[in-house]
């Protein structure tokens, strides 16, 4: 039996027994191949028909087709295989399918209900004086206690001072014959942005608007006339301070104020303002002509972190505000009842971060707002392309060295056995670390320490290989074949790399299938340490990396979820396919 | 024997002066400028030294005015008198340091590889018995899941299902909030709680290779001559399994046992820094990420000894266990 299950891949019957794994199976199937040979005779087509034992009956294969059969028969292998296909297929490929760039930010709208405005009716008595320098705080005190307790004068710091009412909730204070004081509650206003009003003007035109409110009994008094400083004024109905046509000032008891301090609040808004607030209303809608504060647009800027990130703008960008935009406000009364807060809605672009898989973006976006599909994919490029060429790196060198150690024995072997002993007790991973936090340090350039991390990986990583491939060698080397070699004179190079080297391949390949796994999983744990792989490049480690905020991982499981899945399935596969390709390539091993 | 046993600790001895003086010159040629920030530092405290003078004072200590060969000899020659230095980080000396994190790593890893051996070796054998089944399969498969799954991704699903869903465990730590106020019982016991996870993610992501290794050396055993000799007397396949072919495989099994046992001490890198353990992995990280020489030098070495003892020890058994071997 052993006889024949050795060669059952080579000897075997032209007809349908392709898959059949012992003797009597086999003896079986020959029987209907001979009687549908015979069949095949008494119908006269061509098909020749040998004998049992005629060694033309029996289909040869070469070895390179032997392994791929026995390989393609184990099903977990076949999975696997197809499990990296995908792989492939998804990130070298999907990177050029997806209409999106590796590092492409997208932003969202976002509207805020900002407060802008506070409005206040102003209960308070305010104080103004005319030489602020000598009538100051303390006569202002004073002012108020009076105006409290109902007196009419009082005396401070050796003066007395007199307060007139000259109207309702309106004082003058004068110390002798002048005035040096008011105490008011209508507030006058500069319709200019920035100017201050003095005092004689102030005192004039509240003066003026006393006296029309005491009279004011006719429905629309008759505008009232002052003179401050030598010029003529007229205080219109509703407040107006006019200087000819020109509106300079209003009187208003309630206080508009911008809760951004480079916002200026015209005239026409303020009144419209305190209409609408008048008339119980919650909500206002301006239409802007231009007076009106420009829109600051205040995004939130994502937080920024260490490293690779800063090199991006701050990526906001600042609304257009057209020139006469129609805005809406929600007018709220605070809660002691004392004012208004007057909110704006604002919208504000900013990173569409942590969206939710949608049409748009399948697995949604990042904490930057980039297509997670889109990242998964050259993140899968990153992480294949590193796992390769470190495996490559890590197989010249270990070919080479384990190659010459077996090869030429004595103290060549020796001193390299003693290296490769040396690598393989240096702790790779802590000297990865510190490599790379030493790297973080000195700011290298993300590309720059892509190439130092496979080179490193790659160098920490050859004793494996050489010491597979030496005890191969030295096992190899004492067979006839390399006795023929030795005998036809063969240079030692090629005695070497043609005629041992390809005999060790079959292991090589399925260690280095294996060891691609553990590479890349290395690779996605340095990333998610954020210590390997750095932004703006994408890795399936620095994705996950995002976990450790605790909040991402409580929330936006698309975000690491996907990324672990491809990297477990990509690994898992590299290991289903060097098993299969293990037993593909040595039967007897097959355990 | 003894000469074998000589000759490996010598050659191990050989081979750990390479790997320090490696390490050492790495570390050397690192361009962290701490000494210089704490140089800096240092000068700025009220009545303190110029900068000069501490930069020069720090240099003298760590042996960074030497070249690299006589400052590897000069560090030789205090760490072979136990003077590891002080920790940059954790300005305590080094041993003070390890001594207070690495019962706790050797008390999680001995605990996990405790329940990595009970649970790999009878489903290795399992497997092995009933090659090409469905439980052969099922295992195969999940040993090698564990084999390819990453620790951090598999420590985020844990975190993930146990503590912010179930909510039975924290999220980080290895004490919890009202620590303090347990008795001492109660404090152990808290412990132990916040270590479930870190062992859980431990076990499986290491046990499938110690599977993987039981079932592939118990199916070579199967395979041999003296199991068809005790099959064909008659022997039931109870005994043949258990008495006859799971002895053969302990030879292998603890030989690679025995070699990994030291690096329990070695503590777990990846899973103490994911859980915030403070064990010798998490201390040691924070201690490199910060640059800390002293703390990494002892580390680096610290592992690279743990690695040696290991191959070591598995030598060594092999030659106890398996008397074939010892002609070398």
């Amino acid at each position: 039996m052993s006889i024949f299950d050795d060669n059952k891949e080579t000897r075997r019957p032209p007809l349908r027994a392709q898959n059949v794994p012992d003797a009597s199976a086999r003896r079986k199937a020959d029987k209907t191949a001979e009687a549908a040979n015979k069949d095949s005779q008494s119908s006269g087509s061509g098909e020749p028909f040998y004998s049992l034992n005629d060694d033309r009956r029996v289909k040869v294969l070469s070895p390179g087709a032997l392994v791929a059969k026995r390989f393609f028969r184990n099903r977990l292998a076949v999975v696997g295989l197809s499990i990296l296909i995908f792989m492939f297929l998804f990130s070298f490929v999907g990177g050029l399918v997806s209409p999106y760039a590796e590092d492409e930010f997208f932003y969202r709208d976002e509207s805020i209900n900002k407060e802008f405005a506070a409005v206040t009716e102003n209960t308070e008595f305010r104080y103004m004086a005319k030489d602020p320098s000598k009538f100051g705080s303390p006569v202002q005190a004073q002012t108020m206690l009076a105006i409290q307790k109902g007196l009419t004068g009082f005396s401070y710091g050796g003066n007395h001072y007199t307060m007139t009412q000259e109207g309702e909730d309106f004082y003058a204070i004068s110390s002798g014959d002048t005035v040096v004081g008011i105490a008011y509650k209508d507030i006058v206003n500069s319709s200019l942005d920035g100017q201050k009003l003095d005092f004689d003007f102030v005192y004039a035109a509240l003066k003026a608007y006393a006296a029309r409110v005491q009279e004011g009994t006719a429905e629309e008094p008759a505008p009232l006339v002052f003179t401050a400083a030598g010029t003529e004024y007229t205080i219109e109905a509703d407040g107006s301070v006019l200087n000819g046509t020109d509106e300079v000032a209003y009187i208003s008891r309630y206080i508009v104020q911008a809760i951004m301090p480079d916002v200026f609040l015209s005239r026409d808004f303020k009144e419209k303002l305190i209409d609408t607030i008048a008339a119980g209303e919650t909500k206002f809608v301006y239409a802007d002509e231009s007076a009106v504060p420009g829109d600051e647009t205040a995004g939130t800027d994502p937080d920024e972190e260490s490293g690779g990130i800063a090199v991006m703008d701050d990526g906001l960008v600042q609304e257009e505000q057209p020139a006469s935009a129609t805005a809406e406000y929600t007018i709220e009364r605070s809660q002691n009842h004392a004012n208004w807060i007057i909110r704006k809605q604002q919208t504000s672009r900013q990173y569409d971060s942590y969206s939710f898989p949608s049409a748009k973006h399948w697995f949604g976006t990042d904490k930057y707002g980039m297509d997670m599909l889109t990242r998964l994919m050259y993140g899968g490029r990153v992480s294949l392309m590193i796992g390769f060429i470190v495996i490559i790196i890590q197989t010249v060198l270990g070919v080479i060295l384990g190659g010459l150690a077996g090869y030429f024995g004595g103290w060549v072997d020796d001193l390299i056995m003693r290296l490769v002993d040396i690598f393989y007790c240096i702790p790779s991973m802590p000297i990865i670390l510190i490599l790379g936090a030493a790297m973080d340090q000195q700011r290298v350039d993300p590309g720059k320490r892509l190439i130092y991390l496979m080179l490193i990986l790659g160098v920490l990583g050859w004793a494996g290989i050489a010491r597979l491939v030496r005890g191969q060698i030295l096992s190899l080397r004492e067979q006839e074949f390399m006795t023929a070699t030795e005998a036809c004179g063969i240079r030692v190079r090629s005695r070497i790399f043609k005629h041992l080297i390809p005999n060790v391949i079959p292991q090589l390949i399925v260690n280095c299938t294996m060891g691609l796994g553990s590479v890349i999983i290395t690779e996605a744990t340095l990333s998610f340490l954020g210590l390997g792989v750095k932004f703006p490049f994408a890795s399936w480690g620095n994705i996950i990396n995002d976990v450790n905020n605790t909040h991402v991982l409580t929330t936006y499981w698309f975000i690491w979820i996907p990324a672990g899945v491809l990297l477990l399935l990509t690994v898992l596969a590299f290991n289903l396919v060097g098993d299969g390709l293990r037993d593909a390539f040595d039967p007897k091993m097959k355990r | 024997m003894r000469k074998y046993i000589l000759k490996r600790i010598l050659i191990s001895i050989v081979i750990l002066f390479f790997v320090g003086f490696l390490i050492y010159a790495l570390m050397r040629c690192l361009p962290t400028s701490y000494i210089e920030n704490m140089a800096r530092q240092k000068s700025m405290q009220p009545g303190s030294k110029s900068f000069e003078e501490w930069m020069a004072q720090l240099t003298t200590m760590y042996n960074m005015d030497k070249s690299i060969i006589p400052g590897y000899f000069a560090w030789l020659g205090n760490a072979l008198r136990g003077q590891f230095g002080d920790s940059w980080f954790y300005t305590v000396p080094v041993l003070e340091k390890f001594n207070d994190c690495i019962w706790l790593s050797f008390a999680m890893g001995g605990i996990a590889f405790l329940l990595e051996v009970l649970i790999a070796i009878p489903l290795g054998i399992i497997a092995a018995t009933k090659q090409y089944s469905r439980a052969d399969y099922t295992i195969s498969i999940l040993a090698l899941a564990g084999i390819s799954l990453p620790t951090f991704f598999f420590a985020s699903l844990l975190k993930l299902v146990f503590s912010v869903k179930l909510g039975w465990f924290d999220l980080f730590g290895l004490v919890g909030r009202n620590y303090n106020q347990l008795s001492a019982w109660g404090q152990f016991l808290d412990k132990a709680h916040h270590l479930v996870l870190p062992v859980v993610t431990l076990v499986v992501i290491s046990v499938g290779s110690l599977m993987r290794y039981t079932r592939t050396n118990m199916l070579e055993v199967l395979n041999a001559d003296y199991i068809r000799t005790a099959r064909a007397k008659g022997l039931s396949e109870r005994k043949v399994v258990y008495h006859h072919a799971f002895r053969n495989t302990l030879i292998p099994l603890v030989t690679i046992i025995g070699g990994s046992l030291p690096g329990l001490f070695s503590g777990a890198l990846i899973t103490e820094t994911l859980f915030a353990i403070p064990g010798i992995g998490y201390i040691s990280y924070q201690a490199m990420i910060a640059g800390d020489i002293p703390f990494s030098m002892f580390y680096l070495v610290f592992l690279s000894v743990l690695t040696l003892l290991g191959n070591l020890i598995a030598d060594i058994l092999y030659a106890v266990v398996d008397p074939r071997v010892r002609i070398a």
